[in-house]
């Protein structure tokens, strides 16, 4: 979980930032993470100019928790939301054919591929064993985690998507003042659910 | 003068999103989107489906209610948010939602109980409750009857469901009958056609176990008996009677929920009875509750059927209880419980 207050006026500066590695999501935390950046930037809410949110891939609950918060937030106070892929957070700055990999628990990662930065291909999520991309290396928890599966070189750092890359991903939209996005979130994954058939029989 | 104070709600423990706005005991707004007929397919509500619709509707429902009740978010004193009982996924969509408008807009922020609001919202329609009172909030997640000695604080849990919720044993008769996803509405139609001709049994009216739980439901038993009752007939390769299967299963569960209800006022000396949830929208419930009242003295108050389903009325009907009984708000960390006690009226 991540809650940044950064200054991209030019540049960017990221001024105070929480990060917290937590599979649990402790989604009620969020909120307060963003009311303390804001209080260590010394700003107050209708200082934000955008709010910019990782669209995911991740873990469901956390990732709504994120959005919402988002969504909320910037109808309050009237101002634009922008969507980034949570990916480009770690694929962003990246030089050379990057796999970018995170934990999609279930034994899957999500995926993208970057070159020089740009992402090329995905987001997907997959089993690492089924990946076949051709990249230099790999970062990301994922990568590490599943690193003898991908035989690939993995950095040890960064792991996790990191405030900066996430707001410079979306700073020129915030300079421009583009019109704010809808948040659509990519699950990428169908929810979990069986249609059910025959109903038991209530009698032996 | 003082003025009453403007509160919104927002409820999405489990697949309603809604938002209520509510100036003292006055229904400004009760927007509502629901996620209903994507589970329809499902044969029940399923959790990942409803959190998904939460996201999508939130903003939406929030603006509408906002223009229904021709205000502003600054213009709010409060935002109430239901932090429990319910699906966890979906209640932390409405919690985290909650949380950003109060941090965004500088406002109080109340998590507050989900069964609480639901007898909170009858004051919206029946102004101050009489207290202490007796509450039956029977939907498709929970049977139970409560005293309630003080809204804002004071509801002691006199008894529940030890197995099936009575609307969850409606929907699983409807799959049964072949009736529709939710069963609630197609078994009361169907009834009203129908003869009350099989005795299905009334779970836990035994003498023991009126001792051992002398205010809990069970509707488990029930379910599988109709369901026993269906395939015998269709066995027998005879027709099943589905009107009268409807009527008598509907017999069992109302008469168990009106006789314990009454029966707790009596024994609680108390003279309101409050009846609440989606199941209070069943016809016969209501029919009954008031006939066994009636004949005891006892004053049943039912909301209107759109204000007994979940809603974002009945969250800010409570939040504005409790900001008008001087209440301190809830901080800004504040837990979605999906087993939130009864006990615990607001976090």
């Amino acid at each position: 979980m991540t809650a940044a207050i950064a200054d991209v006026a030019s540049g960017v500066s990221v001024l105070a930032s929480r990060v917290t590695v937590d599979g649990r999501a402790h989604g009620e935390l969020l909120a307060p993470a963003v009311s303390a950046v804001l209080d260590q930037a010394g700003a107050g809410p209708s200082d934000l100019a955008a709010v910019v949110a990782g669209v995911g891939p991740g873990p469901f609950t956390g990732l709504r928790v994120g959005l919402v918060t988002a969504v909320a937030m910037t109808q309050a106070l009237g101002i634009p939301a922008y969507g980034v892929c949570s990916l480009d957070g770690l694929g962003r700055g990246t030089s050379g054919r990057v796999l970018v990999a995170t934990d999609a628990r279930r034994k899957e990662v999500y995926w993208a591929v970057y070159a020089d930065g740009t992402r090329v291909e995905g987001p997907g999520v997959a089993k690492p064993a089924d990946l076949s991309v051709s990249v230099d290396r790999a970062v990301g928890d994922g990568a590490l985690r599943y690193a003898d599966v991908l035989g690939l070189p993995v950095d040890e750092e960064p792991r996790y998507p990191s405030p900066a890359a996430l707001a410079a991903r979306a700073a020129r939209r915030v300079r421009m003042k583009a019109p704010g996005e809808a948040l659509t979130p990519l699950y990428l994954r169908r929810p979990d659910a069986v249609i059910p058939g025959e109903r038991k029989p209530a009698l032996r | 003068m003082k003025t009453e104070p403007l509160v919104l709600g927002i409820e999405t423990s489990c697949d309603e999103t809604g938002v209520g706005i509510v100036r003292g005991y006055t229904l400004l707004a009760d927007a509502l989107a629901s996620s209903v007929d994507e589970h329809a397919r499902y044969g029940g509500v399923v959790p990942e489906v409803a959190s998904r619709a939460h996201l999508e509707a939130m903003a939406p429902t929030v603006d509408r209610a906002l223009a229904d009740a021709g205000v502003t978010l600054s213009d709010v004193d409060a935002i109430a948010v239901t932090a429990g009982p319910g699906l966890a996924g979906a209640l932390l969509v409405g919690v985290a939602a909650a949380k950003a408008y109060a941090l965004a807009a500088g406002k109080p922020l109340y998590g507050v109980n989900h069964l609480a609001a639901h007898v909170a919202v009858d004051t919206l329609e029946h102004g101050p409750l009489p207290e202490p009172a007796v509450a039956l909030l029977v939907s498709g997640g929970h049977s139970s009857l409560l005293r309630v000695d003080d809204l804002t604080g004071g509801v002691v849990p006199l008894g529940a469901t030890i197995d099936d919720a009575a609307g969850e044993a409606f929907d699983k008769v409807a799959r049964v009958l072949g009736l529709p996803f939710p069963g609630g509405p197609p078994i009361d139609r169907a009834a009203r056609e129908g003869s009350i001709t099989i005795p299905f049994p009334r779970g836990l009216t035994g003498p023991r176990d009126l001792a051992e739980h002398r205010f809990d439901f069970s509707f488990s038993g029930l379910k599988t008996a109709v369901a026993r009752w269906v395939e015998a007939r269709e066995r027998a390769g005879e027709p099943v009677p589905v009107n009268d299967v409807a009527a008598s299963f509907q017999e069992a569960v109302c008469d168990v929920l009106t006789a314990k209800a009454v029966a707790a006022c009596q024994e609680h000396g108390v003279q309101t009875l409050v009846v609440g949830g989606g199941v209070a929208a069943n016809s016969r419930l209501r029919a009954l509750a008031e006939e066994r009242a009636a004949k005891a003295g006892i004053t049943v108050r039912v909301p209107r059927p759109k204000l007994c389903t979940d809603n974002g009325a009945m969250v800010a009907a409570l939040g504005s209880r409790l900001v008008s009984a001087g209440i301190a708000p809830g901080k800004l960390d504040l837990p979605a419980d999906s087993a939130m006690p009864i006990t615990m009226v607001t976090t």
